[in-house]
């Protein structure tokens, strides 16, 4: 994508959707919240652990990575990161991770480029108490092909602002697995901007951690660009995650698909998904559809779903959400039972299919078999422990 | 072996409005190798007294005995009870998204022999109970009852029926709805099933074409919760020529 394209989709006409103030660097343009705020209302400000404060910190988590032949990992400073474009942070988390970071790394995959294998991030936090922030960019060159995985495991107090350039073109699938330790705070922010006739397909598994809050942003940079955004999560007792999406069709013939599922279980377990899309004027022939469907296994937990579509031209080819918020249907495990399965094994059989839909989409065997181990030992813990 | 014995069965089932009596004092019994017909009027109470034999936490058995082979069925959970060889082929088949039809019957036919089948033998098996029921073998992929049509889910049933191998099987209204081919293939599989050594077969029906196919041994009119009359074949025949008004009218 040149740089051209990218400015001329920031300077179409700009239509202000209520839910999202201005993207900026500045960090005085983003305020010390309330609490009150849309954006903030779910959150439990204290729990972020002083990640609103503008404190410096030089702590990192730890980095592995595994580069296939081609990608490369470097260092690079705020500025020069920045003017690699993509949208500027929507909220305080997003600007402190800039301002704090010290400079970038920039993960480049070459125009043009197929590659077959993985490029993985792996990060480990080990000390709760050390605010980390982190400033990244995944950046994938015009026509290329690559698959990214980048996974969190660890106690720390974590901010992370990431942007992510999908060229002309590209396709990229870039996957988050959020397996924190119960102690680990995690805030990211997420600003993808999807190239002409570009596909990323972004998923996001969140397993572990007390307080996870992630804001996905995705605008495109041409017509033709496709976005798809698949999310899973698995609350426990005590944990809040909070997933968080804007696509912003700000292109004519663009496509959203928005899925995430989660489980809850424990006392306390709250997870938040919001879902906003915003169709421009000149986003003519746009299809959007997002979908959030949340299971409930135990008393004491609580979801909540806001899918939000905001709709400025009658022109467009698809739109279309659906949000559920249910508990175990008696129906399909009498079913199942009906047939001698245990009850265990048919609960079991009824998590396993509602999350299957999504796991099957990740193309990496490995960690397709990693995910739905994880999903049973999660299982195992509440749901299962208390019918043994 | 295998007896099925009802006694005195009454259910209600507890609404916002309070609790309904449904089934009024049920009594039947199906020997050995039997075959019995329950036809009704809709609401009479047939699916009711499937759910309640099958143990459906819907329906509370207020009073009666519903006993297998001696054993008592109504203190088993609803998975004991189809271990201990009960099935029921539902009126309306659930919906499972994201289990297959492969891992779902595995699943099930390990938990009713309490050891996993061999997997060469077990293969084929399900592909030829498919194949028998007109499914092509893509259909095991499938996500349980999800997106089948109508007959495709009564026949899923009958598959069910031939590889789980219960001994007693309660068949809830798997006639309706099917076409003259799908009735066909259907009756063919129940008639499979009565073929092996000492299998019962409740077989409740709205209708009597189905019972061209499947002769019973006894036919059972059902009305208001009750059985209003017991006979033979010719029972049905006699529903087939005057319909149900003889039995509504005495009834009220
Ligand atoms: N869950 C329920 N809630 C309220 N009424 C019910 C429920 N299940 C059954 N009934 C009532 O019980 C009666 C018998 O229903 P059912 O057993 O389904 O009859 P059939 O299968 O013979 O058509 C009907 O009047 C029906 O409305
Ligand atoms: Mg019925």
């Amino acid at each position: 994508m040149s740089a051209a394209v990218v400015s001329d989709a920031l300077e179409q006409e700009h239509v202000e959707s209520h839910l999202h103030p201005e993207p900026t660097f500045d960090l005085a343009a983003h305020p010390l919240p309330t609490g009150r705020e849309e954006v903030w209302r779910f959150t439990p400000l204290k729990r972020l652990r002083g990640l609103l404060e503008d404190v410096a910190s030089v702590e990192t988590l730890e980095w592995k990575e595994s580069l296939p032949a081609g990608v490369t990992l470097t260092r690079s400073s705020t500025d020069d990161a920045v003017a690699l474009g993509g949208t500027a942070p929507f909220d305080r988390l997003g600007a402190l991770a800039v301002k704090n970071a010290g400079g970038a790394l920039v993960l480049d995959i070459p125009s043009d480029s197929e590659i077959e294998e993985p490029v993985r991030l792996i990060l480990h936090g080990t000390n709760a108490d050390a605010i980390v922030w982190s400033h990244l960019v995944v950046r994938i060159g015009t026509h290329a092909k690559a698959t990214v995985v980048v996974e969190h495991s660890g106690s720390t107090t974590y901010d992370a602002f990431t942007t992510v350039l999908v060229g002309d073109g590209a396709h990229l699938d870039l996957v988050h697995v959020n397996d924190w330790a119960d102690d680990a705070v995690h805030a990211e922010q997420i600003n993808a901007r999807v190239g002409r006739d570009a596909q990323l397909r972004q998923f996001e598994f969140t397993l572990g951690g007390d307080l996870v809050r992630t804001s996905t942003n995705v605008d495109y940079a041409g017509p033709g660009g496709t976005a798809e955004l698949f999310g899973l999560y698995f609350a426990d007792a005590g944990q809040h995650f909070e997933h968080r999406l804007f696509v912003d069709h700000t292109a004519p013939k663009t496509v959203s698909n928005v899925v995430y599922k989660g489980a809850l279980q424990g006392e306390k377990a709250h997870t938040v998904w919001v879902g906003n899309v915003l169709i421009r004027k000149v986003a003519e022939g746009i299809e959007t559809y997002e979908e959030n469907r949340n299971l409930i296994l135990t008393e004491g937990c609580h979801a909540d779903s806001i899918p939000n579509l905001e709709i400025e031209t009658g022109e467009i080819a698809g739109a279309g959400h659906a949000s559920a918020i249910g508990r175990f249907d008696d129906e399909q495990l009498f079913y199942l039972r009906s047939r001698g399965i245990e009850e265990k094994e048919a609960r079991k059989l009824v998590v396993r299919g509602f999350f299957d839909e999504l796991i099957r989409k990740v193309t990496i065997p490995e960690l397709a078999a990693k995910l739905s181990g994880q999903v049973e030992e999660e299982l195992q813990r509440h749901v299962l422990a208390d019918l043994a | 072996m295998s007896t099925l014995e009802i006694k005195d069965l009454q259910v209600r089932v507890n609404t916002e409005d309070g609790p309904i009596e449904i089934l009024k004092g049920v009594t039947l019994t199906i020997n050995d190798g039997e075959t019995h017909a329950i036809m009704g009027p809709n609401g009479s109470g047939k699916s009711t007294l499937a759910y309640s034999i099958a143990g459906h936490p819907r329906y509370e058995v207020t009073g009666g005995t519903v006993t297998l082979d001696g054993e008592d069925v109504l203190t088993m959970s609803v998975d004991e009870r189809a271990r201990a060889g009960l099935f029921l082929a539902m009126q309306y088949p659930v919906e499972v998204p994201g289990v297959s039809v492969s891992n779902f019957l595995r699943t099930a036919k390990t938990a009713i022999d309490g050891e996993a089948p061999k997997l060469r033998t077990w293969v084929k098996d399900v592909n030829g109970a498919l194949e028998k029921m007109n499914l092509d073998p893509t259909f095991s992929q499938r996500s349980v009852n999800e997106g089948f049509s109508g007959g495709e889910k009564k026949r899923h049933e009958i598959a069910q029926l031939e590889l789980l191998d219960p001994k007693v099987a309660i068949l809830d209204e798997t006639d309706s709805g099917l076409d003259i081919d799908a009735l066909k293939v259907v009756s063919d599989g129940v008639n499979r099933f009565r073929e092996r050594d000492g299998k019962g077969v409740l077989l409740i029906t709205h209708y009597t074409r189905i019972l061209r196919y499947i002769t019973p041994d006894r036919v059972h009119v059902f009305v208001a919760g009750k059985v209003a009359e017991s006979g033979g074949p010719e029972l049905a025949e006699e529903l087939e020529a005057n319909g149900y008004d003889r039995f509504l009218n005495a009834s009220v």
